[in-house]
């Protein structure tokens, strides 16, 4: 399929989302949208997708103009999307969701399986989506889900596959294999639209590499333009890539985890024996596939999950099953896996939620009593310190960019007396420019002799900022490398394989 | 236009709050209008009639507007102010009582209505569901009445101390769903629905033993309060206007909610459990406490109401005490939404409810429609109020205030 798209327009009030934008998708193309958060591609995609209409411009399926008025009319023209947030029903199985919604009948309404998984194996075979259909989809790693989202695509016949930031939650070698599908996609006629922010894979995949900034089109490019150029071109200005630090001068351990047990909510032991020590003016960085224990073990250590056995030490206190609340008082720094949920009240104001964790302290409030004045002082100083985009200290936290609400939080946290600071995949979702800021500050704490705890799923990010890297797999640490360790090396560590050199 | 006309015009079209809360009072009206004309008789012959002869529509519509328009003037002047009797008071002098008592009985009923709304807005606000305010209130007023009954002191302690064991018997009624949910996690919303049955039973019961029962009664009724621990009429017992002291108690409540909620540490606790309990348990706040607390001082308000009510009106109680119709407790649910669960909207909220149910017995009176209509226009408000995006497609206003902060500031870096 061709698909075309001629100044297309999309505003919210004031605020002009896509500004007439051009893009042509060749039959059999892979090509990448990429731009950083707020930048416009979900907006696109969702003009693509019928979800939203555009203001001005149209839409071009194989030279003739479309109309999409909904979901249902972009499927039937042969455009499919996977989102980056799944859509399937967690305990059917992968057939029942491939089906859902236009499930094959024999006579008296039954539902005909046998049709429906024979229809997933001739997918499976003819694309390389090797999936069982009888699977129960929550039993299935995230990747695998994702070929049942592609699967559901491919099953209504879809021509156009748009994939929102699909390897956002994927290993690296679930990433690979997804290359390796959206390739023999490809060569079969079908036209993929990619959106992502990270470099790295859109050269690897793309024929053809769009940029988009603020909404308009910058420019396309073949894949073989450096990252250092997309990467310009994305935020306007040239950027660094590597985080620039110096040796870690590491001192006395300050966050010391010895024997951890941590069940989760089934009652499994998730974190199984996890021994940790961080010290003062180093980065650890925990690598891992997300799932393997590291969002309960950052929890055992915030006083957020019980602990079963085993102690969590933090300058010398024992603070194992300490209430959240002594564990921040105690100087534990923490910035949530999950922001929106974990680490900010969205309706609040900025300058409320940069005390939210301290609203008692003065100068904040005084025998009960908010000194709202200090609050907003305190705002007023952070936000123009750590360079928050806001109207206001007053406007309502979600009214920020993704990255500016991460720099409130991170901006709260640093701004407290300190002994460590744990923080959880720091830079998800976050553009280019944010992430170079939020590592700046990540390196500054070290800098200023705090130890530093970093969860992230994202190897780049891991080797870049670790003075170690600790490897967690099954909630067990499977590792503890240099930086220097090839990625490899480090991806086989990720999934409990122990790599040669090691052995 | 000028800027001012064009600023209103901005704020009408931004959809702000307090705009969707007047136009769901006008749908709430019309909704109210509908009905009147589809239960009216002589609504319904005129329009029988009205396409068989030339001036037949006109006289309908003319009867269909008298009817509607008598049914909304008997409210509007049965609970604020019936304009020619007023005139008839400036110029002679005399008849002051009746030109004040429509806007005295709005706001003797306003009272408690105030008081127990901000009980059930503090649980909203911490995102609870206080089902059970007027179980809460029914507990307030048979400990109010049992110590303004049971116990002699003299006035300067013992009215205080009457509120106060209203406070306390709320305060009660609030620490159980507030315990039970912290530490069982059983359902406030079950338990203190639930709840409203125990305390109108208790109630009964406290009414049919000694010593609270009137003596030598078989009825279901208690002592009368003494003088002493009343709340006074505003104006005096000889004016004849009901509007009492209670206004101060409601006013002080009003003053502390606006302080808890904005200005205090516990109400900011509260706030941000209410909007993200994730959250504010990663900020160390505890929850555990933070509910109970909340659950403390809504119930302990909730019994206030309930304490103001007897004190300030009937002085005693009996078994129709806070059921049925009366039963503030539930109203104080719907004017809390309609407030926002805010004090001054809930000030703003209990005066329009109280306005029109004090004015719905006046239609009832004067024009035989139903009093019930009164309730039928609450309803509707509500309804009107909870779906704002209703309103807005009916007014045709542009996108609610907060969608349009969001995408007017969203983007980095711009």
């Amino acid at each position: 399929m061709r698909l075309e798209l001629r100044g297309i327009t999309k505003k919210f009030g004031s605020l002009t989302a896509n500004d007439h934008i051009d893009l042509v998708v060749e039959p059999g193309q892979i090509h990448c949208l990429l731009g950083e958060n707020g930048a416009g591609k979900s907006t696109l995609m969702n003009v693509l997708f019928g979800l939203l209409q555009a203001d001005e411009g149209e839409i071009l399926i194989d030279g003739e103009p479309v109309r999409l008025a909904n979901s249902g009319d972009a499927v039937r023209r042969g455009i499919g999307m996977v989102h980056q947030h799944f859509m399937l029903v967690p305990v059917f199985t992968v057939a029942e969701n491939v089906v859902l919604g236009f499930e094959p009948t024999r006579s008296l309404d039954r539902l005909d399986y046998a049709r429906a998984r024979e229809d997933i194996r001739s997918v499976s075979r003819e694309f390389g989506l090797e999936v069982d259909p009888d699977a129960v989809v929550e039993s299935l790693p995230i990747g695998l889900q994702q070929r049942v989202e592609i699967i559901k695509a491919l099953g209504h016949d879809a021509q156009l596959l748009i994939l929102d930031e699909p390897t956002a939650v994927l290993t690296p070698q679930e990433a690979d294999a997804l290359m390796t599908i959206m390739r023999s996609l490809a060569a079969s006629g079908k036209s993929i639209l990619f959106i992502s922010h990270k470099l790295k894979e859109v050269r690897q995949v793309s024929d053809v590499i769009t940029v988009i900034r603020a909404g308009r089109v910058i420019g396309s490019v073949p894949p073989s333009a450096t990252e250092g150029e997309l990467a310009a071109m994305m935020v306007g200005r040239e950027v660094s890539l590597v985080v620039e630090k110096t040796a870690a001068a590491p001192a006395e351990p300050v966050l010391e985890v010895r024997d951890l047990v941590v069940r989760d909510d089934r009652g499994l032991a998730v974190v199984d024996g996890v021994s940790l020590e961080v010290r003062a003016g180093e980065i650890v960085a925990l690598a891992g596939v997300q799932g393997n224990g590291q969002t309960e073990l950052v929890e055992a250590i915030t006083g957020l999950r019980h602990v079963e056995s085993g102690t969590v030490r933090l300058a010398g206190r024992d603070v194992t099953n300490r209430s959240p609340r002594e564990i921040l008082d105690a100087g534990l720094g923490h910035i949530p896996e999950d922001r929106q949920r974990d680490g900010v009240v969205l309706s609040m104001s900025v300058a409320d939620n940069m005390v939210l964790n301290t609203p008692r302290r003065a100068p904040f409030a005084r025998r009960g009593t908010r000194n709202l004045r200090a609050v907003r002082d305190n705002a007023e100083t952070l936000v123009e310190s750590f360079d928050v985009r806001t109207s206001s200290v007053d406007a309502p936290l979600s009214s920020l960019s993704g990255g500016n609400q991460q720099k409130v939080i991170v901006a709260r946290e640093l701004s407290r007396p300190l002994e460590a600071l744990v923080a959880s995949q720091p830079t998800r979702g976050l553009d280019v420019g944010s992430i170079e800021y939020v590592h700046r500050e990540i390196v500054r704490v070290r800098d200023e002799g705090h130890a530093v705890l970093i969860v992230s799923s994202e190897l780049d990010e891991v080797m870049a900022l670790g003075d170690r890297v600790a490897v967690m797999f099954q909630g067990r640490i499977t590792g503890v490398v240099d930086p220097s360790t090839s990625r490899e090396d480090v991806g086989l560590l990720m999934t409990g394989s122990v790599p040669a050199e090691s052995r | 236009m000028t800027s001012r006309t064009r600023g209103l015009w901005d704020r009408y079209r931004s959809a702000s709050p307090v705009t969707i809360a007047l136009l769901a009072l006008v749908l709430g009206l019309v909704v109210g209008a509908v009905i009147i004309v589809a239960t009216t008789p002589a609504i319904l012959n005129a329009w029988r009639g009205a396409f068989h002869s030339w001036g037949a529509p006109g006289h309908a519509l003319k009867v269909t507007f008298d009817n509607v328009g008598a049914a909304y003037r008997s409210i509007v002047t049965g609970s604020i102010v019936d304009p020619p009797q007023f005139w008839h008071s400036v110029t002679t002098g005399r008849g002051w009582t009746a030109s004040l008592t429509p806007l005295s009985e709005t706001l003797t009923y306003a009272i408690p209505l105030v008081i127990a709304s901000i009980a059930v807005g503090i649980t909203f606000q911490t995102g609870l569901f206080n089902i059970g305010a007027n179980g809460q209130a029914i507990l307030g007023g048979v400990t109010g009445v049992a110590v303004a009954t049971l116990v002699h002191l003299p006035t300067v302690i013992h009215l205080p101390l009457t509120l106060l064991a209203g406070i306390a018997g709320g305060v009660v009624g609030g620490a159980i769903p507030g315990l039970l949910k912290a530490y069982t996690g059983a359902h406030e919303v079950i338990v203190t629905l639930m709840f409203n049955y125990v305390a109108s039973y208790f109630m009964l019961f406290c009414l049919l033993s000694t010593p609270l029962q009137l003596p030598n009664q078989t009825n279901a009724i208690s002592r009368t309060m003494p003088g002493g621990t009343q709340l006074a009429p505003l104006f005096g017992t000889a004016s004849g206007l009901r509007v009492n002291y209670g206004i101060v108690v409601a006013l002080a409540v009003t003053v502390f909610a606006l302080w808890l909620l904005d200005r205090s540490s516990i109400g900011f606790e509260f706030r941000v459990t209410g909007a993200n309990p994730h959250a504010a348990r990663a900020s160390g706040i505890n929850a555990r406490r933070t509910l109970v607390t909340s659950f403390l001082i809504s119930g302990g308000l909730a019994g206030l109401a309930g304490v103001t009510w007897v004190a300030g009106t009937t002085h005693y109680i009996d078994q129709n005490f806070l059921q049925g119709s009366a039963g503030i407790g539930f109203t104080a649910i719907t004017v809390s939404l309609l407030g926002r669960n805010r004090p001054i909207g809930i000030v703003w909220g209990s005066l329009l409810f109280a306005a029109l149910e004090v004015g719905g017995s006046n239609m009832q009176a004067n024009t035989g429609i139903p009093y019930d209509l009164a309730t039928v226009i609450q309803s509707a408000i509500v309804i009107f109020v909870a779906t704002p995006v209703l309103v807005k497609e009916i007014f045709r206003l542009r996108a609610l205030r907060a969608e349009s902060v969001k995408v007017a500031t969203a983007g980095w870096g711009s």
